[in-house]
C-alpha cells in the first residue's frame, strides 16, 4: 500500500468528522431523527403531513452551507473529475439504491456505526466493499 | 415545531460545513481514499472515526430518553434484521459512490456551491429516488 502523505490531512478531517457527529448529536437529542441524507431527502419525494418542513429545513441547511463557508473564506477545491454520462449514472444508482438500502454514509455510516446497529455495520462494509473495487476497476483495469 | 424546524435548519448547515472542513465534499479526495491501489489518501478514515467518536456519546444519551431535548419522539431505528434490500441496496449504492466520488451530502453540499456537474448528479439522484419509489407504489398496489 502506497499512501499520499502529501495529500493526508488529518487534522481537518477529524475536526470535520466531529462537526458532523456534533451535527447527527443535534438531531438525534434535539429532534429524535436520525441524520441519513438519503432518507431525509427521499422523504421529500412522498410528502408526509407534517412530515415535510424539518426535511426541507435541513436539506436547504445543507446546500446552504457553502455560501454560509463563504461569509468567513473562500471555498476548499471541489474538483469533479467524472464526466456528466458517468454522473447521471453515478447519480441515478446512488438514489435508488440508497433508498432499496435504506440508508447512505451518513445514516448507516455515521449514524448506525455510533448506534452499533448491525444492520448498519453489514450496509457500511458492503457500500465501503463496492466502493474500493468500483475504484479498482476504473482506475486501475479500463485506466479510465 | 418550528423550534424542530430551525434547528433541522442549523443542523444541516454544520453537517455541510463539517463535510467541507473534512474535505468529503471534494470527490477527487473521496476517489483518492476510494483507491486503495492508488496513491492512497487515508484521511477520510478519520473523518469517519471523529463523526463516530462523537456519536457514539451521542446516541447513548439518546438510547436514554424517552422524549428529545425539543419533546419530540425519540425515532431510534429498531430494526436487526440482515436482509436482501440492505444487502443490495448498499452494494450498489457503493458501485455508484466509487463512480462519481459522490454520496448523499456532499453532492448537495457541491450543489450549493453551484458546481454545474453536482447539479446534474443531484438531479439523476432524486430521479433515482423518485424511481424507488414509483416501484415501492407498484409492488405495493400489486
Amino acid at each position: 500500500m502506497n499512501i499520499d502523505w502529501a495529500a493526508f490531512t488529518p487534522w481537518s478531517a477529524l475536526l470535520g468528522g466531529a462537526l458532523i457527529g456534533l451535527a447527527a448529536a443535534a438531531m438525534i437529542l434535539l429532534n429524535g431523527r436520525i441524520t441519513g441524507i438519503s432518507g431525509i431527502t427521499g422523504g421529500l419525494l412522498t410528502p408526509q403531513r407534517g412530515d415535510i418542513a424539518w426535511r426541507a429545513a435541513f436539506v436547504l441547511g445543507l446546500v446552504l452551507a457553502p455560501t454560509a463557508w463563504m461569509l468567513a473564506g473562500d471555498l476548499p477545491p471541489l474538483q469533479i473529475d467524472a464526466d456528466y454520462p458517468l454522473l447521471v449514472i453515478a447519480g441515478l444508482l446512488v438514489g435508488v439504491s440508497t433508498r432499496y438500502g435504506a440508508g447512505c454514509t451518513s445514516g448507516h455510516g455515521v449514524c448506525g456505526l455510533s448506534r452499533l446497529s448491525p444492520r448498519s455495520l453489514v450496509a457500511t462494509l458492503a457500500f465501503m466493499g463496492t466502493g474500493f473495487a468500483t475504484v479498482f476497476v476504473m482506475r486501475h483495469l479500463l485506466g479510465g | 415545531m418550528q423550534r424542530v424546524i430551525l434547528s433541522s435548519f442549523l443542523i444541516g448547515v454544520l453537517f455541510g460545513i463539517g463535510l467541507l472542513v473534512a474535505g468529503m465534499a471534494n470527490p477527487a479526495k473521496v476517489l483518492a481514499f476510494l483507491d486503495l491501489a492508488g496513491a492512497w489518501d487515508p484521511s477520510l478514515a478519520l473523518v469517519m472515526g471523529g463523526a463516530i467518536a462523537v456519536g457514539l456519546i451521542a446516541f447513548r444519551l439518546a438510547g436514554q430518553r424517552k422524549v428529545s431535548v425539543l419533546g419530540e419522539p425519540m425515532r431510534l431505528p429498531t430494526r436487526r434484521d440482515i436482509d436482501r434490500r440492505l444487502v443490495f441496496g448498499s452494494l450498489g449504492f457503493g458501485v455508484g459512490w466509487g463512480l462519481a466520488g459522490f454520496c448523499p451530502g456532499p453532492a448537495l453540499v457541491a450543489f450549493g456551491a453551484l458546481e454545474a456537474k453536482a447539479m446534474v448528479f443531484v438531479v439523476a439522484m432524486l430521479v433515482g429516488m423518485a424511481a424507488f419509489e414509483l416501484m415501492e407504489r407498484r409492488s405495493a398496489s400489486r
